[in-house]
């Protein structure tokens, strides 16, 4: 494996024609790692009944995708899902295991906890406030914790990202597909229409009269 | 027991005993000092046969110089509850440990000293739980100060 | 009185003394925070002599949040959201716990059909809770089956959960003066639909796994805890009852409309795995006929009796209840000053407790068994560490 994605491409691409036999190559390694990726058994707290245990038993089948090769060492594993709370205490560990697993390795972070601290952000004296601040991390899934059906939405982005995004020429640069994660009928045009809206100083929000309209008691 | 009898049997064992106000159960106040006879005591005695430690925690209380301890107690045989408090002073807060009654109390207060820094004296291994060995400080007191805490904005 | 602080390090380090000829083998193995087998972030650092284990020195802290100190800055229907994180396939009780204690404090007065959903929705996750660990049993013991079938069916009862309170894992529902929702119209019919089906499922768990052969010596006198060590050590739930103490809060200071219902208390005998194990199938039982004696009378009432937007505040005073959850008693500590925050909150959490028991029944069994014993006291970690 060392050989043709290291010392191959440069050989293959200045010959005529080169190019084209590096983007089929692409095609088919990328092919393979998005529909076999392993996850490693890393799960800290309730994100890990949800997203490792219930994705990848038998009413949300972790399977369908090529992932339910759920490995105990990171040294066999290819995907990180970091599932739960983490704390200081924790921290060198899971920068210990993100130095294990071997090239390429993916990380999804998984819950409100992995992605910012979740619930223990304020007045917490131990929470590592994302993951992020420890090791890369390449898709989010939000939620607390996030229905299997989001994971699997997340697991889906990530095969989009390494089928779109990674190339033999530069390993471990992914393009990121920002927009992976728009749903069907909103273009980018009326996101930046919302933006615009919200940055405007002299928009406000009338609560008192809004509750009127609506028959509400006023708080 | 009744409650009003159990009561007076735990206050009579030891001088210094008294009724714990503004408590929902029952509840009684002891010195630091005879705390481990006073614990031994509702341990063996038939009648009261306090043979489960529920839990042990601790109560802050700067102003007043003093940390409280709080020592919940429950008899499987008799089937009846006790709270027991005690306090420290907050510049010396040391404390027989009661680990030799109960074996859980071990546990218990190491937690204790992990969070409120309260010694325990003839506590078989005392060390800091939840924390790093090398933490600083002693978190769940009122004046613990942490550049990495975030603190809510009101 | 001199007082002596040690650390991990000089335990680790301590030169263990050569009481055989073979004590030379003894070593420290590190079954370290990231481990299939230890149900969450537990780090047992196992003293070994060959195959066999020592000395057990659990290290915990590794998800330690600091729930307790957050619990002084937010009110008390702030905090009812927080202990959904901490024994989280008990977190239908755990919420109890607290609305428990805030409603005896300003004396609120519940009527039937708010006890009644609680105590059904209790039960239920009773049985999810254990059709849980049925699985992830089979799965520390090396049987795949288990793991699926119980995820199976626990999936039902999480579709049915999922439509009234609307989360499958951290509900926030039950709070101090009722219940965050109505239930929804088939609510009933569809937990009769999922009792019908499963009593049956029950006794296919049975056939799998308790007459399994290789599962029975595995787990017969392995890991004993005598009623003594037991009660000293304080464990509670299917533990102690398994080691022979008859201890359940449900019948000792019934609470909800425990007090009406009927039902047995399941208690083993010898106290190893096997009974801990026959416990908690027995329990599941139990709670299926407690749901099926109060699904079909449901009273009728409003669903929450105090007015959610008011900020709670506490009398002056120290408040204590605890409810049973399925792993032990769950309690709530609370030193309350007179405003809307508690001065002090300490949980008292079955597991911290429950964990302490491997420590004790361990040592003397081989590696195998640890998995085993540790498995069979059904421990969730971030219940210990808070």
């Amino acid at each position: 494996m060392g050989v043709i994605t290291e010392k191959l491409p440069i050989y293959i691409e200045p010959m005529p024609g080169g190019s084209m036999v590096l983007t089929s190559m692409d095609f088919m390694i990328n092919w393979a790692h998005a529909n076999s990726l392993w996850p490693l058994t890393f799960g800290t707290s309730c994100c890990a009944i949800e997203v490792m245990m219930a994705a990848g038993a038998s009413n949300h089948d972790l399977a369908r995708f090529g992932a339910e090769v759920a490995r105990a060492t990171p040294r066999q594993a290819d995907l990180l899902v970091v599932a739960g709370t983490i704390v200081k205490r924790m921290a060198p560990i899971l920068k210990t295991l993100y130095a294990q697993m071997g090239e390429p390795r993916y990380v999804i972070a998984t819950g409100s906890c992995a992605i910012s601290g979740g619930p223990f952000v304020f007045n917490s004296y131990t929470t590592i406030r994302g993951v992020d601040q420890l090791i890369p991390v390449d898709v989010y899934v939000p939620g607390c914790p996030p229905r299997p059906e989001a994971f699997f939405y997340g697991l889906l982005t990530l095969q989009r990202m390494i089928k779109e995004g990674e190339t033999v020429r530069k390993p471990g640069i992914r393009r990121k597909p920002v927009m992976a994660a728009l749903p069907e009928g909103i273009t980018i045009a009326d996101i930046q229409a919302e933006l615009a809206a919200l940055l405007d100083r002299n928009a406000t929000v009338n609560v008192p009269q809004q509750c009127k309209e609506r028959d509400l008691d006023e708080p | 027991m009744s409650p009003d009898d159990l009561v007076a049997a735990v206050i009579a064992i030891e001088s210094g005993v008294a009724k714990k106000d503004l408590c929902d159960r029952l509840a009684v106040n002891v010195l630091p000092e005879t705390l481990l006879k006073f614990m031994q005591r509702l341990h063996d005695d038939p009648q009261l046969a306090f043979d489960m430690l529920y839990t042990h925690t601790a109560v802050d209380y700067p102003v007043e110089n003093r940390i409280e301890l709080i020592y919940q107690l429950y008899s499987v045989k008799q089937r009846h509850y006790l709270m027991v408090a005690t306090s420290v002073k907050r510049d010396k807060p040391e404390i027989s440990s009661v680990s030799s009654i109960w074996r859980i109390a071990e546990w218990h207060e190491r937690e204790v000293y992990d969070l409120f820094g309260v010694l325990y004296d003839g506590h078989p291994d005392l060390r800091r739980l939840f924390l790093d060995d090398d933490w600083k400080g002693f978190p769940l007191r009122k004046d613990y100060k942490d550049d990495f805490m975030l603190e809510r904005p009101e | 009185m001199s007082i002596r602080v040690t650390t991990l390090d000089e335990k680790i380090h301590e030169i263990p003394t050569n009481e055989s000829p073979m004590a030379s083998q003894e070593y420290f193995v590190n079954m370290g925070p990231q481990h299939p087998s230890t149900h969450g972030v537990l780090r047992l650092v196992l003293k070994m002599d060959g195959e066999t284990v020592r000395e057990i020195l659990p290290v915990l802290g590794y998800i330690h949040r600091g729930i307790e100190k957050k619990g002084e800055h937010i009110g008390y229907r702030q905090f009812v959201h927080l202990t959904d994180r901490l024994d989280y396939l008990s977190a239908l009780a755990n919420n109890w716990a607290v609305s428990m204690v805030v409603e005896k404090a300003m004396n609120i007065e519940l009527n039937d059909r708010i006890q009644t959903i609680r105590t059904i929705m209790a039960e239920l996750q009773r049985i999810q809770s254990h059709q849980l660990w049925w699985g992830v049993f089979g799965m520390d013991l090396g049987a795949f089956t288990p793991f699926l079938y119980g995820f199976r069916d626990r999936e039902k009862i999480t579709t049915i959960l999922e439509e009234t309170i609307g989360a499958r894992l951290t509900m926030n529902y039950i709070q101090p003066g009722g219940l965050m929702f109505d239930i929804q119209p088939d609510f009933a019919k569809k937990v009769k639909e999922f009792i019908s089906y499963f009593k049956p499922k029950l006794e296919e768990y049975e056939t799998l796994v308790s007459n399994n052969v290789i599962f029975e010596q595995r787990m017969k006198n392995v890991g004993i805890l005598d009623a003594a060590t037991a009660v000293s050590i304080g464990t509670t739930g299917p533990v102690l009852r398994a080691s022979g103490v008859a201890h359940d809060l449900r019948k000792d200071e019934p609470y909800g409309v425990y007090g009406k219902v009927q039902f047995k208390v399941a208690v083993g005998s010898v106290g190893d795995s096997w009974d801990r194990y026959r416990v908690r199938i027995e329990e599941m039982r139990q709670s299926i006929q407690i749901v099926e004696q109060l699904i079909d009378n449901i009273p009728e009432g409003k669903t929450l009796v105090m007015k959610p937007a008011i900020k709670i505040k506490l009398p002056a005073g120290n408040y204590y209840s605890h409810i049973e959850t399925a792993r032990g008693i769950f309690g709530v500590f609370v030193v309350a000053d007179g405003t809307d925050r508690p001065y002090r909150i300490h949980l008292r959490t079955p597991n911290f407790n429950n964990l302490w028991a491997v420590t004790v029944t361990a040592p003397g069994w081989r590696l195998a068994d640890l998995v085993t014993i540790l498995s069979s006291l059904d421990i969730v970690v971030p219940d210990i560490d808070r």
